[in-house]
């Protein structure tokens, strides 16, 4: 078959069974959209903006597990996409970003729309490939899925320069079926030695804890992780990314780690003599004042790439391998072994955690004549049966979703947790319902963050992907207000905004619908009309209280057992719980 | 301490700056770095000397190991191995100082490679140590110029870093 160069693209694309891409038109790409014009296999996305592009292939991605794929032009339209680039990058999703480029010819001569997209990317892409051959077109693309969905996965760009996809040049396509790279082979199963220490390190533990992130759900590994928990008996705890990884509503479960996490989480991880990091990083937010991390601890850390092993937290038993070959060699073993974990032991630790649990750290005063945002997620956890995709952008909002809306599957919570993007959370609600048209699926966002792509709900209703928006509206940039709050003596420079939208009229201008509620008894009814109307994306803007703070909390490089806590009445008070 | 990492890279446009990339944004220092191809001219291979605790180390080699275009890397200061540098010394040499400057050479085992009425120019190998002596035993005042390779190794014995 004889192709030219913008036919191989589409092609490939078909071929690598690619569902949608996400993409903006411009003058480099255009010999690619019209090749996209004359086919219906491969559904196009437009977006209103790149960025809005990069994190609807992101959203899909994160809920489908397969990579997300998306289509800019060159230059500006390049440089748009790079912040969706860095935010899959920071959270290790699939993605294939094709760029356009100048032609070859005048590569590097400063031509209209030129920008180097192969070294403007390099520092948040897993790999970028800038395409010189047309005959190396289709490979090129097979390489980039290769490298994206495997190993840690990761965005990939193939920026093609314009001659390349000249419809007037014609190769023999054929689209390899594998590819292979001599310098990329990432480690599958763990190294049994490592393993068997790390499995007689568990069975002496007596106050074990469960570590657990993103990495479990990139790597298919949630029902691996939950019969490894129950095998052992021992607590639970996720990160952030981590979240449904393992059912929240399980009792081994203690809730989210680190900065807004639970008291008993935090204070598990703090106390804990074995520590079993699985596919988590110790990033910053987790793991607080380093040289306080978890003093008494030895730590097995499972990781699919080698550089995140011992990069913040020196580990003592590591495994390099994916979570879930890993997990069940760890479970033959376990399974195979007459040691038991101490009974005894863990009935004393269970009770200790229990005891933190009583403290109830995610009690909000329930009687207030204001809108509590952590009530509006209960209530639309209740009113989704805690069935529904929820994305999220950044801030208070995210912090509140990701703490009341327990998630008991994985793939279901989809927010920017390493480069924390506002602006994420309505395209990629956008990339979750096209890909799951019947589950509901909701956008918990702020009046600050649905404002960096709110130009996406005209996406929305051009391509039928209705989403509920759930904007929790404190007039304020409310994490940047809470820190101010705590560390700035209330000096609120610049995090309150005099004049926001509104934002009915403007849903209504984009052709959706818009509901306003200020008072807690209008929370249920609201949800509940929103979510019956199954056609209609609804946004909902709700008046909640200014002033809530996001409890517990970690201030920044402060230890696990240094938290602040909210008490009853609902105002805060620090306490030293050690 | 000093490392001298010898890495095996694919001979692609760019790779080179995926690795000087890599170490400022990730705040490595780089106090020398080569690279020219090597016998298979699929494959460049690059020695680059940075110095950090062994924390560092360990990040910088996984770093680069992670790079798809990185093939194989090795860290030379682990084993026993033979390092070399190139220098060549641009010298004014007057009637009075002509002899000295080649008995000088002569003794570092250095060569003179080009002479003029006014100058001679010292091709020099080995250790960076024995270049920075040669440096330090001639009147700084005479040198004209000074180009150096950066230092260069390999393993002894039968291992070595190939595909």
């Amino acid at each position: 078959m004889e192709l030219n160069g913008a036919q191989i693209v589409i092609q490939s694309l078909k071929d690598e069974g690619v569902e949608y891409i996400f993409g903006y038109p411009g003058g480099a790409v255009l010999h690619l959209y019209d090749a996209l014009f004359q086919q219906e296999d491969v559904k196009h996305i437009l977006v209103r903006h790149e960025q809005g592009a990069t994190h609807a292939a992101d959203g899909y991605a994160r809920a489908t597990g397969k990579p997300g794929v998306v289509l800019v032009t060159s230059g500006p339209g390049a440089t748009n996409a790079i912040t969706g680039i860095a935010t899959a990058y920071m959270d290790s999703i699939p993605m294939v970003v094709i760029s356009g480029q100048v032609p070859s010819p005048v590569i590097g001569s400063d031509a209209f729309q030129e920008v180097d997209m192969v070294g403007i990317t390099r520092p948040c892409v897993k790999h970028n490939f800038l395409v010189k051959d047309v005959t190396k077109l289709a490979e090129t693309i097979k390489k980039a899925f290769y490298v994206a969905t495997t190993g840690r996965p990761g965005p990939v760009v193939v920026d093609i320069p314009k001659d390349i996809t000249d419809p007037k040049i014609k190769v023999p396509y054929k689209y390899p079926k594998k590819v292979s790279i001599r310098s990329y082979n990432p480690a599958v199963t763990g190294h049994k030695g490592q393993i068997k220490k790390a499995v007689d390190l568990l069975l002496t533990a007596q106050k074990p804890i469960i570590y657990s992130g993103g990495g479990v759900i990139l790597g298919e590994a949630s029902k691996e992780l939950v019969e490894f928990s129950q095998l052992l008996g021992f607590p639970v705890t996720n990160t952030l990314m981590g979240l449904g990884a393992y059912p929240a509503t399980d009792k081994q479960f203690v809730g989210m780690l680190g900065m807004h996490g639970t008291y008993e989480a935090n204070m598990a991880m703090h106390d804990s003599d074995v520590i079993i990091a699985i596919g988590a990083r110790f990033d910053d937010r987790v793991t607080g004042k380093l040289d306080q991390f978890c003093p008494h601890a030895q730590i097995i850390h499972i990781d699919v790439d080698p550089a995140s092993i011992s990069k913040t937290v020196k580990v003592t038993v590591p495994i390099v391998g994916e979570v879930k070959p890993v997990l069940e060699q760890m479970m033959e073993m376990l399974r195979e072994s007459k040691k038991k974990p101490s009974k005894k032991a863990l009935e004393s630790w269970w009770k200790q955690i229990e005891q933190w649990r009583a403290i109830k750290c995610m009690e909000y005063d329930r009687n207030s004549p204001l809108i509590k945002p952590q009530y509006v997620i209960e209530q639309l956890y209740e009113v989704t049966k805690g069935e529904a995709y929820i994305t999220s952008d950044v801030g208070q909002h995210q912090m509140w979703a990701a703490q009341y809306y327990p998630f008991d599957k994985p793939r279901h919570w989809i927010n920017s947790g390493g480069l924390g993007t506002m602006g994420f959370g309505l395209p990629a609600a956008i990339g979750v319902k096209l890909a799951f048209p019947e589950s509901e699926v909701a956008c918990v966002t702020g009046d600050g963050s649905i404002q960096m792509c709110i130009q996406e709900l005209s996406t929305a209703l051009q391509y039928n992907a209705p989403v509920k928006i759930i904007n929790l509206n404190n007039s304020y940039l409310g994490m940047v207000r809470q820190w101010q709050e705590f560390t700035y003596e209330s000096r609120y420079s610049h995090s309150y905004m005099d004049t926001i939208p509104d934002f009915v009229k403007l849903t209504e201008a984009y052709g959706h619908v818009g509901i306003r509620i200020s008072k807690p008894e209008e929370v249920r009814p609201a949800l509940e009309e929103a979510f019956a109307m199954k056609e209609r994306t609804v946004f909902l803007d709700i008046l909640t209280d200014r002033t809530e703070n996001v409890y517990p909390m970690i201030e920044a490089g402060k230890a696990h057992n240094d938290m602040k806590l909210r008490v009853a009445n609902g105002t805060s008070t620090d306490r030293e719980l050690a | 301490m000093r490392h001298i990492i010898s890495i095996l890279i694919e001979n692609e446009s760019g790779a080179l700056s995926r690795v000087a990339g890599l170490f400022s944004a990730r705040g490595y220092n780089i106090e020398s770095l080569t690279v020219a191809p090597t016998e298979d001219p699929s494959l460049s291979r690059m020695t680059l000397v940075t110095r950090g605790n062994d924390d560092i180390i360990e990040q910088i080699t996984k770093q680069l190991n992670k790079l798809i275009d990185v093939v194989k890397l090795i860290d030379l200061a682990d084993s026993v191995h033979i390092e070399r540098e190139l220098m060549m010394v641009k010298i004014r040499a007057t009637e009075q100082t002509r002899e000295e400057i080649r008995s000088l050479a002569d003794i570092f085992r250095g060569k003179i490679i080009d002479v003029t009425p006014t100058t001679y120019i010292v091709e020099m190998t080995g250790p960076s140590s024995k270049l920075d002596a040669f440096i330090a035993a001639i009147d700084g005042d005479t040198i004209i110029e000074v180009v150096r390779s950066g230092p260069t190794g390999i393993s002894r014995g039968e291992k070595g870093l190939h595909l």
